[in-house]
């Protein structure tokens, strides 16, 4: 059977990146050809301003060669510009009489910039801002030319301003409205940018309306306005906007209004033909930002290769960006009306302004200058319509306010670090090695950072700082990713969504979830797959089926790997007690098995470390003591201080209220590590206030501290309530955990997820609804019930201790 | 010349999963079972850092390196991109439900 025909029309990112998503899932299925404009392979017009300030060359911003396009057998034509569309022959033809036919027809033709409609605009030197010839027109102009006039104070206009004055031109910016990029800034913002500008020598025209342009020989020679000033000009580039390009699909019959009409398939009204990028509207809205067209081109080619899943229902977007090095953020209706509330911070002379826009407690608009780092926060807060009620008083102080990430030395100001000062410093990444990737590699995401770099990668404290890295080096390309976004390649549903469907349709292991739910892969990856066990076994205790294979090797060996392929074993203490005899059998184990080190742990438990694979389960039947889970997403210890009984500022028995939640939970699976603490008394020698439930002993009970965090990022634990006796702590702790359990997604901690719910919703299920709460606890210990000590089981099957036997040749 | 080895029956190796092949003195060999019931067999060292490959999850006709999460192809051992790196392959058949190889 011969392969059927894909024609693209349009060479540019947008289109291209719609044929790289194809290519990944349906590699073999079209003979492809492209059509384009310009002269060039698919390059990164985002880099344009770079290329025009002499940064980098047109090398440098070529995102795919052609060699890429020969080495996927795809047809290009650059410097054709498609003039008809034959929809019933199913032909398109180029303005030079190429033709070719087509089965399926994508359209991704861009956008133009939209020049003034104004007597003079035809004459040479009056240019736009969109491709690579403009730039070249620009730098030829620099060399010999000295006025340059830049109508329109957006962003575009800006950059390409900043160009010319670095290539020594005397540039003037013109604008009709009061303050530069009034789509992203207020006033203050605006005219802190127009300061700083000015100071490096950029002039400016604000509410001037160009009336005229006015030539000689043919060249523009200046610029008059309505109130009749006229200025020289030598160069004009019209930077007021852009306008989808529909001419070609309006020619062709193919229903348009501002842009080519698609529906969330990315299907125009006609079914062969398939549109992306700027020249589209979709539910009425046009696109210019790089990441939701990258989303449309997503959507698209799995439509294309006839998956016929995912589809777009448009974008929220932010602006991260950079103007000439100076960091902007804005988001939502940032100017607010009169039903809105303003917190603001403004540092002139620091060149610091921050402004949240606040309705019903919740942020909807959002304008930071200076310093962004915690744009990416408040816009997920924007988009999830989250309260911020409780966090208000120190809202305006960022996300790491009083509590800073670990790991990279507390920078929080990317623009401030030099190429060799470490971003990331899990996987020890620099900075330059970050700005080198993103630009030699053509990226765009911070998905894209990880996978290349692995900045970010690992545990995700210095991600405020990689988004501040690519958003400095795209500039107006990077926007912030989704947050509700699917679980892993593998699907296009999201952590929530999968959760329900196991629970709706009773599904019990993880074959029959991937074949319902449409998986993309044969069997996951090794993201979904543990996920997925773990929303099995937990929304179906006793019933769903427990797949070893779909557990990370630490839950399947119940030891945790070392650098060196070793294991480490912690045995169970209740409560950190433990007694001569149990340390009589860990000596002796030691000396056995001339396990290299023993180690005190932080919860309170003895760590051997060093052990072989093989002696996993020898050591295991001569310690003859219960699985510590120290390597699991599961319950790890209690930690306790000594108490009442022998403390003489003790007023609660700790050790003992330990060791009954210890056990009450033992075995317990989670959606990452739960660890727990019990102090006797205010003092809190046993740390509760950064564990995931806390519990301090007061002279009249026990008070509940939930969702604290030691690691990473130091969190707090907030308070939940008090109880009285024994019995309350573990329902109240044990609902609490349920809940936790039943609703978190894979791999969230506690803090994650209640910063996502609110701690009212916590306090709602806890402690307003008792019926509620006795019935989480009870689905907890039915879960728990009857569940066998893992080192014991393995100890005692051949089938389970084959995992640990080598074949020896 | 081939030295044809019987190493395990395949039943001996979990799907999805793998067994450790220890040799005198010399590198430990990772034998893979994909769902397919096909078999793999890799040196059991990543390119990385020499994560044993052995411990990894199985997906596809890929595995991933319990270390550091690098993914693994392993027919030829190579590294998915965008990392770079490969783990030697070992020759490795499958004869009426046993499982030899070439060492």
């Amino acid at each position: 059977m011969s392969k059927m025909k894909l024609v693209m029309v349009g060479n540019g990112m947008a289109g291209v990146r719609t044929l790289e998503e194809l290519l990944k899932i349906s590699p073999e299925m079209y003979d492809i050809t492209v059509f384009g404009a310009e002269p060039h392979p698919n390059y990164n017009r985002i880099l344009l301003s770079p290329v025009l300030a002499g940064e980098q060359t047109i090398n440098d911003i070529i995102l795919n060669s052609r060699e890429w396009y020969a080495e996927h057998g795809i047809t290009l034509h650059t410097g054709k510009k498609v003039t008809q569309i034959d929809r019933v022959k199913r032909l398109v033809i180029a303005e030079d009489g190429t033709t070719a036919e087509y089965d399926r027809l994508l359209l991704a033709t861009g956008s133009d910039p939209f020049i003034l409609p104004v007597p003079g605009n035809d004459l040479e030197g009056v240019i736009g801002f969109r491709d690579i010839k403009d730039v070249d027109t620009m730098i030829d102009a620099s060399k010999q030319y000295k006025h340059a006039i830049v109508i329109g104070g957006g962003l575009l206009g800006l950059e390409a301003a900043n160009g010319l004055a670095i290539r020594g031109m005397d540039v003037t910016i013109v604008h009709i409205h009061k303050w530069l990029m009034e789509r992203q800034l207020d006033e203050v913002a605006g005219k802190m940018l127009q300061n700083s500008l000015e100071e490096k020598g950029l002039k400016f025209l604000l509410e001037k309306h160009t009336e005229q342009l006015i030539g000689e020989n043919g060249r523009v020679k200046a610029v008059r306005f309505k109130d009749g000033q006229e200025v020289p000009a030598d160069l004009v580039v019209m930077a007021v906007g852009i306008r989808p390009n529909i001419e070609l699909a309006k020619a062709a019959g193919i229903y348009c209004n501002r842009g080519i009409v698609v529906n969330d398939t990315m299907q125009t009204y006609d079914p062969r033909i398939y549109a992306v990028g700027e020249c589209v509207a979709h539910r009425n809205t046009t696109y210019g930002l790089v990441a939701p067209l990258f989303e449309m081109g997503k959507v698209c080619a799995t439509h294309l290769a006839n998956f016929g899943i995912g589809r777009y229902t448009g974008s929220v977007t932010s602006t991260k960006l950079k103007v000439t090095g100076i960091d902007l953020f804005s988001a939502g209706n940032f100017t607010g009306g009169e039903d809105t509330e303003e917190i603001v911070l403004h540092d002139a002379v620091g060149g610091v302004y921050k402004k949240l826009v606040i309705k019903d407690d919740k942020i909807v608009g959002s304008v930071l200058y200076g310093d962004t780092v915690d744009g990416s926060w408040y816009f997920q807060m924007l988009r999830d319509g989250k309260s911020i009620a409780e966090i208000r008083d120190h809202l305006m102080f960022g996300q790491e306010a009083s509590l800073g990430n670990l790991g990279h030395a507390g920078q929080n100001k990317a623009a401030a670090m030099t190429d060799d000062m470490e971003v990331c410093g899990c996987n020890g990444v620099c900075k330059g090695t970050v700005v080198k990737a993103i630009k030699e590699k053509g990226l765009f995401t911070l998905e894209d950072v990880r996978k290349t770099t692995k900045a970010s990668a690992s545990c995700g404290s210095c991600t405020g700082l990689v988004e501040q890295i690519l958003a400095s080096t795209l500039g107006g390309g990077y926007s912030p990713q989704s947050t509700n976004k699917p679980m892993c390649g593998c699907t296009d549903k999201t952590h929530e969504e999968v959760r329900q469907i196991i629970r709706d349709q009773k599904l019990l292991n993880i074959p029959e979830a991937m074949n319902f739910m449409d998986w993309r892969t044969p069997n996951g990856c090794s993201s979904c797959r543990p996920a997925l066990n773990y929303y099995l076994v937990s929304t179906w205790p006793h019933e769903a089926q427990d797949d070893p294979q779909s557990r990370f090797i630490n839950e399947r060996a119940h030891a945790n790997i070392q650098k060196d392929g070793t294991y480490s074993v912690v045995p169970r203490m209740y409560g950190g007690v433990t007694t001569p005899d149990q340390l009589r059998k860990i000596a002796d184990v030691a000396d056995k098995y001339e396990i290299p080190m023993v180690k005190v742990t932080g919860g309170q438990r003895i760590d051997l470390l060093g052990v072989k694979k093989d002696d996993l389960p020898k050591v295991w039947a001569d310690l003859d003591m219960p699985s510590g889970y120290a390597y699991g997403k599961s319950i790890r210890t209690v930690k306790t201080c000594v108490g009442s009984e022998f403390c003489r500022f003790g007023t609660q028995d700790s050790t003992r209220m330990g060791i009954e939640l210890e056990r009450a939970f033992d075995h317990m699976w989670a959606p990452h590590k739960v660890k727990l603490a019990v102090s006797g008394c205010p003092r809190n020698c046993a740390e509760s206030g950064i564990k995931d439930v806390g519990i301090i002993g007061v002279d009249s009970g026990w008070e509940l501290y939930v969702g604290g965090n030691g690691g990473i990022k130091t969190e707090v634990a907030q308070f939940l309530c008090k109880v009285t006796t024994h019995e309350e702590v573990l329902e109240y702790s044990g609902a609490f955990i349920q809940l936790y359990r039943e609703q978190a997604r894979y791999l969230d901690r506690t803090v994650h997820w209640i910063e996502r719910v609110g701690m009212e919703y916590v306090k709602k299920h806890i402690l307003e609804d008792a019926e509620g709460r006795r019935a989480l606890y009870e689905r907890l210990l039915y879960s728990l019930q009857g569940t066998p000590d893992p080192w014991k089981k393995r100890v005692e099957e051949a089938q389970a201790r084959r995992e640990f036997e080598p074949i020896t040749l | 010349m081939s030295n044809w080895t019987k190493i395990a029956n395949l039943e001996d190796i979990p799907r999805l999963g793998s067994r450790v092949v220890k040799r005198n003195g010399q590198a430990d060999i990772a034998v893979f079972r994909t769902e397919d019931d096909q078999v793999f067999a890799l040196h059991d060292k990543c390119p990385h850092k020499n994560g044993p490959l052995s411990q990894g999850i199985v997906h596809g006709h890929k595995v991933t390196c319990p270390l550091h999460g690098w993914n693994i192809q392993l027919a030829d051992g190579n590294a998915i991109a965008p990392d770079e790196g490969h783990a030697p392959c070992v020759a490795v058949k499958l004869e009426n439900g046993e499982v030899f190889l070439d060492v």
